[in-house]
Formats: structure tokens, C-alpha cells, sequence
């Protein structure tokens, strides 16, 4: 394996890895959001 | 405002020139495949798809349109439809990147995009787009009304198939029927809070309709190079620059009164009214200078087109204390 390998699958896992937690944090903050929306609503009546 | 600010701004009206070149050939362009390509996406390239600066101004006036509704609403069912309106606008943004992924990879300024930079892959960029408006739209409808939703749903279409597929690579008009899908959001958030649309959201569609096209001309006037490269029937491009200095002063007289008719109707006070008549003047000044700046027999600025710059940066303050005019005199005199 060359070095230039090593630094482009560590570059893939890198970015792999960010866009996991993008993805985790745009589900919490979804998550969220429809528990405050249905929390309002209720209130509403 | 920098080039690159202004560069996003003339990004919001860019359109595809081949409509038959379709979705596979920016993938062939790069020889990646879709995963190769999706590995090489960062977030910050999905975030780029919804045009995130062209956004500012859609969350502004949309919560202009939520503020001056009357009624109640509660704080975060009224966030949750900013974020809606925001979510869509984006979606149509992904979406117009899509389809325009063409033209884009010949301008200069957009050649860096995601996808015709072969960072996103063409397929996904439209899923994303796709699954964002509909989204948006569904989640619209189930914290606020159906309406709201329902008037969403309509200005992504609009901005989707009549602007970006229909009239944007067929007419130098463009701008001006395109300028509609901008128009929304003051509307949406109205709808948002009232579940009922009636003159006053439709005054400040008007608003928005109106000012769009002395906005985007005044801006072709000196950008307009990238337009005629990608064959994009921009109205310098297609009428020339005197045709436009024309239009720009045209269209900023028609605003005045349009700008005015909230106050003219009752709908706002004389603090909005007052604020719509001295920042119209201004702009009828800045307009003017547009058409009178020295120029050459074709109508081509000898000034490197300082008052079309001018111009440019003055009609994104006058629309921004425009609204937050309309706002201040509504919390202030109701």
C-alpha cells in the first residue's frame, strides 16, 4: 500500500464519518422538534 | 458586498442550457462513480446545494410575513414554518443546482459546485432536493395548516418547472415571472399564521414580484459575461445593456406605488409609509444614475459600471428595511 492510499482511505473514512454525525444530528434535532411541535399542538387544543 | 456575495446572488438565477444533456453526464464528465463521488462529498457540500446565502433573504421576509399576520401562533410551531419555508427553498436550490449542473460547469463562478465540480453525484443532489420539499411540505402542513403547505408546495413547483425548466434558458423575461417563486415567503408565513390568504400577503408578494427585476438587471449589467458564455437568454445578454438600463428605471418607478400600497390601503401606518416612500426615491436615484452612467453607442458603461453596482447593493437594503420597516410599524402602531 502506498502512502498516498493510506492518506486518501483515511481522507474517505474522514469525511464518511462527518457526514455520519450529520446525519445523527440532523435525526435528534428532528427528533426534537416533532416532540415540541406535538407538545404546541396539544396546547392549542 | 464581495464578489463571491454577489456571485451567489446572480447563482439564484442561473438556469441549464441543454435540457436533453441529462442527469448522466456530469457523472460521465468526472469517470467517478456515485460512490466514489459521495465519498468525496463533505457536509459543507450538501449545505452549498441549498444556496445558503440566497436563503438569508427567503427566512427575512418570511418572517416578515409572520409578523405583521394577524393572530397568535405559538413560538415554535411559528419557528418549525421558518424552518419550512427555509427547508424548501433550499430543496428548489438543490434542485435548480440539479438540473442546471450543465450550464454551471461553463460559468465561471458556479464551476465549483458541488456537482459540476464531481463532489455530489447528479442522482443524489435530486434525491436530496426531492426528499428536503417534500419534507418540508408535509412537515408544513402538520404543525401549522394545510393551506400554508399547500401554497409551499406551489412556490417550489413554480420556482422548479416554470422558472429553472421553463422560462429561465427560453426568455430574457425570465427574471421577471421567476422573480414570482422569490415573492413567496412574505406569503407563506402569512398563511402560516392566518390559514387564509388576502390582499395584504398578496401587497407584499407584489413587493417582492416588483423589485426582483431592477435587482437581478442591475446585477446582469455587469455580470452578464458568465450568462452569455453558457447561452443563458439574460436580458443584456439578449436586448443589450441599454434595453436594461431602461428596464432597471422601469421597473423601480412601477415599485414606488407598489411599495406604497400598504399604507395607501390601510393595511400599514406612517411609519412604513414614510419608510417606503423616501427608500423608493432613493432607489429612483440610484436607478437613474443606472441609466444615465456614461456609456458607449451600444449602451456599455465607460465606469465599469459603478452605478449598476451601486444599484445592486442598494436594492438588497432597501428590500431588507423595507420589511423590517413594515414590521417595526406594525409591533409599534397595533
Amino acid at each position: 500500500m502506498t502512502p498516498d492510499f493510506d492518506k486518501e482511505a483515511a481522507e474517505f473514512h474522514r469525511r464518511r464519518r462527518q457526514r455520519n454525525w450529520a446525519i445523527l444530528g440532523a435525526l435528534i434535532g428532528l427528533v426534537v422538534l416533532f416532540y415540541f411541535i406535538s407538545v404546541a399542538r396539544l396546547l392549542r387544543g | 458586498m464581495s464578489d463571491t456575495a454577489i456571485n451567489d446572488r446572480v447563482g439564484g438565477a442561473s438556469a441549464p442550457l441543454d435540457a436533453l444533456s441529462g442527469p448522466l453526464h456530469a457523472l460521465a464528465g468526472t469517470g467517478q462513480s456515485r460512490s466514489d463521488l459521495a465519498a468525496g462529498s463533505e457536509v459543507r457540500d450538501w449545505i452549498t446545494l441549498l444556496k445558503p446565502r440566497v436563503l438569508s433573504l427567503v427566512v427575512y421576509s418570511g418572517v416578515a410575513g409572520l409578523l405583521v399576520a394577524p393572530g397568535h401562533m405559538h413560538p415554535i410551531l411559528a419557528i418549525t414554518a421558518i424552518l419550512c419555508i427555509t427547508i424548501a427553498a433550499g430543496a428548489a436550490g438543490a434542485i435548480n443546482m440539479w438540473y442546471d449542473r450543465d450550464i454551471d460547469a461553463v460559468m465561471r463562478r458556479t464551476v465549483n459546485r458541488p456537482i459540476p465540480a464531481g463532489r455530489i453525484a447528479p442522482d443524489s443532489a435530486l434525491a436530496y432536493g426531492v426528499g428536503l420539499a417534500v419534507f418540508s411540505v408535509a412537515l408544513m402542513g402538520l404543525a401549522t395548516n394545510w393551506l400554508a403547505a399547500i401554497v409551499l408546495a406551489a412556490s417550489i413547483l413554480f420556482y422548479v418547472f416554470i422558472y429553472t425548466v421553463w422560462l429561465k434558458r427560453r426568455t430574457p423575461q425570465n427574471i421577471v415571472i421567476g422573480g414570482a417563486a422569490g415573492a413567496f415567503p412574505p406569503l407563506i408565513g402569512w398563511v402560516a399564521m392566518t390559514g387564509s390568504i388576502s390582499a395584504e400577503p398578496l401587497m407584499l408578494f407584489a413587493i417582492i414580484f416588483f423589485w426582483t427585476p431592477p435587482h437581478f438587471w442591475a446585477l446582469s449589467l455587469f455580470a452578464h459575461a458568465d450568462y452569455a458564455r453558457a447561452g443563458v437568454p439574460m436580458l443584456p445578454v439578449v436586448a443589450g445593456a441599454r434595453e436594461t438600463r431602461k428596464q432597471v428605471l422601469v421597473y423601480t418607478v412601477a415599485l414606488l406605488p407598489v411599495a406604497l400600497s400598504p399604507w395607501i390601503m390601510g393595511f400599514s401606518g406612517w411609519i412604513y409609509g414614510a419608510s417606503a416612500l423616501l427608500l423608493g426615491l432613493w432607489f429612483l436615484k440610484h436607478a437613474w444614475a443606472v441609466w444615465t452612467d456614461e456609456q458607449d453607442e451600444a449602451g456599455r458603461s465607460l465606469t465599469n459600471d459603478l452605478p449598476a453596482k451601486k444599484c445592486f447593493k442598494y436594492s438588497i437594503s432597501y428590500l431588507f428595511i423595507l420589511l423590517g420597516m413594515l414590521v417595526v410599524d406594525h409591533l409599534v402602531l397595533t
